[in-house]
């Protein structure tokens, strides 16, 4: 079947398949940044905007997707270098599989939230697994990050 | 600027947080026919008939494989130094298949469709037998998993496949049962580990081609690249020679990637067509036929004074290791080594069988053994604690080795950097243990417990692994370095560079590494035993100080001066007599030059000892009394790994580590049915920790200095995982009075234990 | 893995129903559950071209399109108002975001699925189901009804003067709950509902005046009320331990429901 859409602000046609999951559509069209860690729905780790909300790329049926505006973590690089900045400074990063899901939905939770306290936080990214860091680091991140774009800091992950 | 103790970012990490095209699967080449296996629905059966005609029919299917099409050659996945611990207990493919999830066909097609239709079409009939699946009942059982008579133990570690026994052994010093038979206090206790999951996030995967000169090339999520060469080659029966394996990032591993789990089908995919393969696991099939933890019942009797000297200690450990043997003769083992000798004894005695059974067969998880014993062992002390009426962090101080004490239990090595002591004291002080005290009873009804627990476990395996590390200099006095350790997501790539860094005076910026490539990188065993930063980190020293003299030498032959009359400093060489120098630039520029002095240097290093990285933590807990729900509240931790070289890295190991511990402890559950089939097969029912579940994690150092190790370093990897299990269910037992063990802690088992149902 | 020959948006609920009679035919919601295991369908039916993702409000209802996402329901203020932070409190917990911001509420309720919080919830309000062909069925009779190719259209519900309260208990944060109860008071009645038996949802209305007045009371009476519902194990819980949990959440939401009325009385009192 045929569906039309944006994918990162680029207009796309294709021919696709009626089963076809919007994860594996994205990285068929170069965008390696979306990753599979289950099929269950349950680890966070395909993450992708659809018309600017989080959602399950692996549950996502590509021909549900007709006629929205898809983005992945390529298509928010400058964010994402601004927030894995604070990531990379905390080490949080670690084997990076998770990331890109994660990034996605911290940038999310920044335009979804205001001000969101510890528990917010963690409540509104508890559909994001992580294995390697204990999510502390990941934490101490978003917490600087936060609070450096509320203090308008330049984007570069430096801190006092 | 000096790197090592600092918090250095990763050199991938912006790779990384953006989401570059780096891991096996972004890598592969977009040709590679899909490679599944078909699996066993029995837990043991022999393979009557299998009739693949119909599945060949598919349309785009290009190999089928059966028993009939693979080498009659044994061999262990277990990524071990030749030759393995491990028996050679498999084929590729077998007519007797004994667990649920065994491979009996595999299956290679141009689409997953193709390849999960062909799948559908293979026609297989069984002929079903009885099976084992209680470990307990496993040795000397009439059923054998392991009757063939090709079966085959390289080494002396106390294996029969005509018993279901991988491994057996004893050792011990003293008279353990003269010593206990005089204690006043004798505790006899039994604990149960299950075969958790790793659940790294990138599942195991493995693509394969052909390069120009007909060899496979394996691109793999792999800990072991040296390994993969070697057993995927015995695999397949070729040569060597004929295999190149490439580890590119990989998503994460805790051990599980020191197995071989996918490289050998599209490896033979490829060896079969020709062409390009890959297999890329489901979770589903990471969950059931895999590499996790050996599930252990580990016994412990243990005498003590009243007064609370613990003068013996005996630990004896069953361990299962499933239906094939790796990493069963060596997981045992640290059961025992790595949790007897955290006190002073007057005998111990260790005791151990490793047994086969019709489960998934078992592997490498941080922590290999130490992890169960360090749960049956720190449990057992904390019972004598209650049992005594004592402070368990009083008892402990008692107890405990201290810098410079001899190990028995430890191949009598000696503890020659050990902060052990200050690290429990911190850790109870970072809690609040004394102000606190073990027991609160909250206004809403809830009661918090506090409870401690240590750990240690090794630096590398001594006398055996190998680190090796490759320097150059290269145009301009930049650096190039080569490894052969595998960076799994924490970070040894940029620990490599720092101590590079800190010897060559050189910025961080200035050198590149690159790894792992067995074709190019120099000879390492691979990232596992906690090895990376002890072992690989020394030869990197020692790599880069001979380095430095080549460096003097060449200018010096340049400068037509004796190297012992010049300096390096990091830019120049320089003679303080009359301040003649040469900069690092022309020395580099120089070396390309009508020069024989080969400004590259590959050292290798192995340790006759491994020094043991010490930690102590403390939990506190508060449990709903009428629900059982625990909730961990904080977590505090003092880890000795020597100096620290990476103080961000260190930190994130150690929370991540802990949190690994804390699921296992109280929410990560295995479960099988009757039949022998693994249920707990998603993340759906498999639960591992949400960043809701985490609690408070907090972490110091206490560093000793380790003499043998790189900067004074030990290692951190994986002597993290082991104290969250003693520690919280000992926090539990001080709350509502209820010893949990059997991992994990579950509401219900808390509220049985309370016999409020 | 999820295999479908055909994806059909359809142009309207005669155009699904007529689709969604032939038995390997199937309407695919938020695609979450459906996906997973081995399933082959003829024709996937997607009712997002159709504008059912309404919540909308008027004086006397709410009206939930089907493919309304969870996420939109929990963060409602219209419904978060009405039931006192119930409805947050019924859908925090199920995954992440990202998978409420795929899960519909005609998905969760049309499966009726035994760990269904969300079922639970609106099983103790005045809930009723439009359905195509049905039409409006209440909630707690289409609990019971079995599975059919009627297609559900949205989820109605009344507004009454309603103290609601949802507690639920996990093994884990975001796993499904291994005891789960919403308990409410209107039209002169206590609406018991109690979910993750494990089987699906079950209500229980009794009259307002069998609350008792006093702590102990309440403590017998939600035991009393917990042994009223059959509970089974599975690997979560035992049956037992349901029951046991049950028993300590009810009477947990029975005391906040009483301390809401009292609360509001107060506030009452003081205008």
């Amino acid at each position: 079947m045929k569906i039309h859409l944006w994918l990162n602000e680029r207009e796309i046609t294709r021919e696709i398949d009626a089963d076809l999951p919007l994860l594996e559509f994205v990285r068929s069209e170069g965008c390696y940044s979306v990753k599979r860690g289950c099929e269950t729905s349950n680890c966070g780790l395909c993450t992708v905007w659809m018309d600017g909300r989080p959602v399950l790329s692996c549950s996502v049926l590509t021909a549900r997707a007709e006629g929205t505006h898809i983005t992945t973590l390529e298509g928010v690089r400058e964010r994402a270098e601004a927030f894995g900045a604070f990531l990379a400074k905390q080490g949080g990063e670690q084997c990076g599989f998770c990331n890109p899901g994660f990034i996605m939905n911290v940038l999310a939770m920044e335009d979804e939230l205001t001000n969101p306290s510890d528990e917010d936080i963690r409540e509104y990214l508890a559909g994001n697994l992580c294995r390697c860091s204990g999510y502390e680091s990941q934490m101490r991140a978003i917490k600087e990050y936060l609070r450096s774009r509320k203090d308008e800091l330049p984007l570069n992950g430096e801190t006092e | 600027m000096k790197y090592v103790n600092a918090p250095v970012i990763k050199k991938d990490a912006m790779a990384l947080v953006t989401g570059q095209p780096v891991y096996m699967d972004d890598l592969a080449p977009k040709n590679c026919l899909i490679v599944k296996v078909l699996r066993s629905p029995h837990a043991h059966a022999l393979i009557r008939e299998i009739r693949t005609d119909s599945a060949e029919k598919v349309e785009g299917i290009a190999c089928i494989l059966t028993y009939r099409d693979v080498p009659k050659r044994r061999f262990t996945m277990a990524g071990q130094t030749y030759p393995e611990p491990s028996p050679y207990d498999r084929y590729i493919l077998e007519q007797r298949v004994r667990f649920v999830g065994d491979p009996v066909a595999i299956v290679a097609g141009e689409t997953e469709k193709a390849v999960d239709l062909a799948l559908k079409r293979i026609k297989v009939t069984y002929e079903v037998l009885d099976a084992v699946l209680d470990f307990h009942t496993a040795m000397d059982n009439p059923v054998l998993v392991h009757p063939e008579e090709d079966w085959q133990s390289l080494c002396p570690v106390g294996a029969d496949n005509k018993r279901n026994l991988c491994a057996s052994g004893s050792e011990g010093e003293g008279d353990v049962e003269a010593v206990l038979a005089d204690c006043e206090i004798r505790m006899d206790e039994v604990y149960h580990v299950k075969a958790v999951q790793q659940s790294m996030m990138e599942t195991f995967r493995t693509c394969t081609y052909l390069d120009t000169y007909g060899r496979i090339n394996v691109l793999s999520s792999t800990q072991i690249p040296f390994h993969v060469r070697r057993i995927v080659a015995n695999a397949l029966d070729i040569p060597k020679s004929k295999v190149r394996v490439i580890k590119p990032r990989i998503g994460g591993g805790f051990g599980a990637k020191q197995t071989v789990v996918t490289e050998i089908y599209p490896a033979i995919v490829t060896l079969k067509t020709g062409k390009p393969a890959k297999m890329i696991y489901t979770r589903e099939e990471s969950m059931i036929a895999s590499s996790p933890r050996h599930e252990m019942e580990v016994r412990v009797r243990l005498g003590a004074n009243r007064d609370g000297c613990i003068r013996a200690i005996e630990v004896h450990t069953l361990s299962n290791t499933g239906a094939y043997g790796e990493h069963g003769p060596t997981t045992v083992g640290l059961s025992g080594h790595k949790s007897i000798p955290m006190y002073r004894t007057e005998a111990f005695r260790f005791q151990y069988e490793v047994v086969y059974t019709n489960r998934m067969s078992a592997g490498a998880y941080r922590g290999y053994g130490a992890t169960q014993g360090i749960f049956a062992v720190e449990s057992t002390v904390n019972k004598l604690a209650a049992k005594l009426g004592m402070d368990p962090v009083a008892l402990r101080r008692m107890n405990i080795i201290h810098e410079g004490d001899i190990m028995p239990a430890y191949y009598g090595e000696t503890a020659s950097s050990c902060h052990l002591e200050q690290c429990l004291n911190r850790a109870a002080a970072m809690i609040g243990w004394e102000e606190k005290g073990l027991r609160t009873v909250m206004p809403d009804g809830k009661i918090r417990g506090r409870g401690v627990a240590m750990a240690m476990q090794g630096s590398a395996i001594s006398n055996c692994d190998v680190g090796s590390v490759t320097v150059k200099l290269s145009d301009e006095g930049t650096y190039n370095i080569i490894v052969g350790c595998t960076d799994m997501g924490t970070g040894c790539d940029t620990i490599i560079a720092q101590f590079a860094a800190d010897v060559l005076e050189t910025s961080i910026d200035n050198i590149a590494v690159y790894g792992v490539d067995t074709d190019t990188s120099p000879y390492d065993s691979g990232s596992y035993a906690s090895s990376t930063t002890y072992l690989t980190g020394m030869a990197a020293v020692r790599a880069c100080e001979q380095l430095k003299e080549r460096i003097l030498a060449l200018a010096a032959d340049k400068m037509q001066r004796e190297a012992s009359e010049l300096c390096f400093d990091g830019e120049k060489v320089f003679d303080e007599k009359d301040g003649a120098q040469m900069s690092l630039f022309d020395i580099a520029t120089a070396s390309m030059c009508n020069n024989e002095i080969s400004l590259e240097v590959t050292y290798s290093h192995s340790s006759p000892v491994s020094p043991p990285p010490f930690m102590a933590a403390c939990a506190e807990v508060e449990i709903d009394p009428e629900t059982g729900a625990v909730e961990l509240l904080d977590y505090t931790a003092c880890v000795d790994c020597g100096t620290v070289v990476n103080t961000n890295l260190a930190r994130v190991q150690t929370e991540g580590g802990l949190l690994q511990g804390i699921g296992m402890t109280l929410y990560e559950d295995i479960w099988y049915n009757e039949k022998g089939k693994n249920l707990s097969n998603s993340f759906l029912q498999y639960k591992i920790p949400s960043r809701l579940d985490a609690g408070k994690i907090r972490v110091e150092f206490d560093s000793s200095y380790e003499s043998t190790g790189p900067f004074g370093a030990k290692s951190i990897g994986e002597v993290v995982i082991n104290t969250p299990a003693p520690a919280i269910t000992n926090a539990i037992y001080q709350a509502v009075g209820v010893w949990i063990d059997e991992l994990p802690a579950t509401p219900e088992k808390i509220l049985r234990g309370m016999k409020v149902i | 893995m999820l295999r479908i020959n055909e994806y059909r948006r359809v142009e309207s609920l005669e155009e699904a129903y007529g689709l969604n009679q032939k038995k390997n035919n199937k309407i695919i919601a938020g695609g979450v559950w459906l996906k997973i295991g081995d399933r082959r369908l003829g024709t996937g039916i997607d009712l997002s071209g159709l504008s059912l993702d309404y919540i909308t409000e008027t004086d006397d209802v709410f009206m939930i399109g089907a493919m309304a996402v969870l996420r939109d329901i929990e963060t409602h203020p219209g419904l978060l108002a009405y039931t006192d932070g119930a409805v947050k409190e019924s859908i925090r917990h199920i995954v992440g975001v990202q998978f409420r911001n795929c899960a519909t509420i005609g998905g969760s309720i049309y499966g009726r699925f035994g760990f269904s919080d969300v079922l639970t919830l609106f099983l103790a309000m005045d809930a009723e189901v439009e359905l195509y062909e049905g039409g409006m069925v209440p909630l707690k009779e289409f609990v019971h009804m079995p599975y059919d190719n009627d297609i559900l259209v949205a989820l109605h519900v009344k507004k009454k003067p309603i103290h609601i309260v949802y507690k639920s208990q996990r093994n884990t944060a975001t796993d499904f709950p291994v005891a789960a109860c919403a308990v409410s008071e209107y039209d002169g009645k206590l609406h018991v509902s109690v979910g993750a038996r494990p089987a699906r949802a079950e209500l229980l209305e009794i009259a307002s005046d069998a609350m008792p007045g006093t702590e102990d009371g309440i403590r017998a009476f939600a035991e009393e009320l917990a042994g009223q519902f059959v509970f089974g194990s599975n690997r979560r819980a035992g049956a037992e331990y349901r029951r046991h949990v049950t028993g300590v959440l009810l009477a947990r939401a029975l005391r906040e429901l009483a301390g809401q009325k009292q609360h509001e009385r107060r506030n009452g009192e003081m205008k």
